[in-house]
């Protein structure tokens, strides 16, 4: 190995150790449980011209939900109401949740606010974020000279 | 216990461990669920995002009661996944219950992703509640 300064033998075992727990550390947790995400849990779609966030949002009226979209800010906001329960009623298991929630999440650009859509299938909500046309990436072509 | 408030957050789903391999090429998870009793009913209510209401199936066989929903597992078109934080997957659930219920007339409703099964309790089970007096 060709070291540009000379360093000393201990620091170089230093950093191979260190690097070896961050492999360790990042192999023992899977991706999806490093950050334990806020409500709802999203997925993000994109292509070159548009981003298309789904969220699962069971339980939720499609009249309940927010979304407000400034600049490069999306924020969904919404509530899920608790069931209404008649006399005598025993839960046996609640695993549900149920109360308000509110999230942003920041895009890359700045979306052409004027044509988002949204739209509520299933719990699904799907909402179609399109680029704001003069920022839409540019292709450039490599001359061969 | 009803009262007792339960926040919303994301809860990692569950996979299903199965000792059989699935024909469909996607993960099959154990939906979250709630279930009240009153006094004619038993009601569970499942969440099942992604499901269609035309892909839920609902069995009864003796006393286990068998959910099973099937999501549409495509991707859209055109589009790359560039971020994720949950998985498109099935749902199968049973559960085993204690009372006897009558099986013709079982209900179910579909909405917003949450499936409620009314399950009416049969009349002799009703009839066998003995109260217990004191002294």
């Amino acid at each position: 190995m060709y070291w540009r300064y000379r360093t000393p033998s201990i620091w170089q075992d230093m950093n191979r150790l260190q690097r070896e727990m961050n492999r360790l550390l990042r192999d023992y947790y899977p991706r999806r449980w490093r950050n334990a995400p806020s409500f709802p849990a999203v997925n993000i779609w994109a292509n070159e011209e548009s981003a298309l966030i789904t969220a699962e949002v069971p339980g939720v009226n499609a009249d309940d939900i927010d979304i407000n979209v400034v600049g490069e800010t999306l924020t969904l906001s919404g509530s899920c109401k608790a069931e209404e329960l008649p006399e005598n009623a025993v839960y046996h298991r609640r695993e549900r949740g149920y109360g308000r929630f509110t999230r942003s999440l920041q895009l890359p650009y700045s979306v052409d606010v004027n044509k988002v859509e949204a739209t509520f299938k299933n719990g699904v909500l799907s909402i179609y974020l399109p680029r704001v046309g003069e920022e839409k990436p540019k292709k450039i072509i490599v001359k061969s000279a | 216990m009803a009262d007792e408030s339960k926040a919303l957050k994301v809860q990692k789903e569950t996979a299903l461990a199965e000792p059989t391999e699935r024909t469909r090429e996607c993960q099959c998870f154990i939906p979250r669920a709630d279930i009240y009793e009153t006094d004619e009913n038993i009601v569970v209510v499942v969440d099942m995002p992604g499901v269609d209401k035309n892909s839920i199936d609902i069995t009864l066989d003796k006393n286990i009661l068998t959910i099973n929903g099937y999501s549409d597992v495509d991707s859209p078109e055109g589009y790359s996944l560039v971020f994720a934080e949950y998985e498109v997957g099935d749902y199968e659930r049973s559960f085993r219950l204690s009372d006897h219920i009558d099986g013709d007339k079982i209900e179910a409703a579909y909405k917003d992703g949450v499936l409620h099964l009314t399950l009416p309790k049969a009349e002799e089970a009703k009839a066998r509640k003995i109260s217990v007096k004191t002294g």
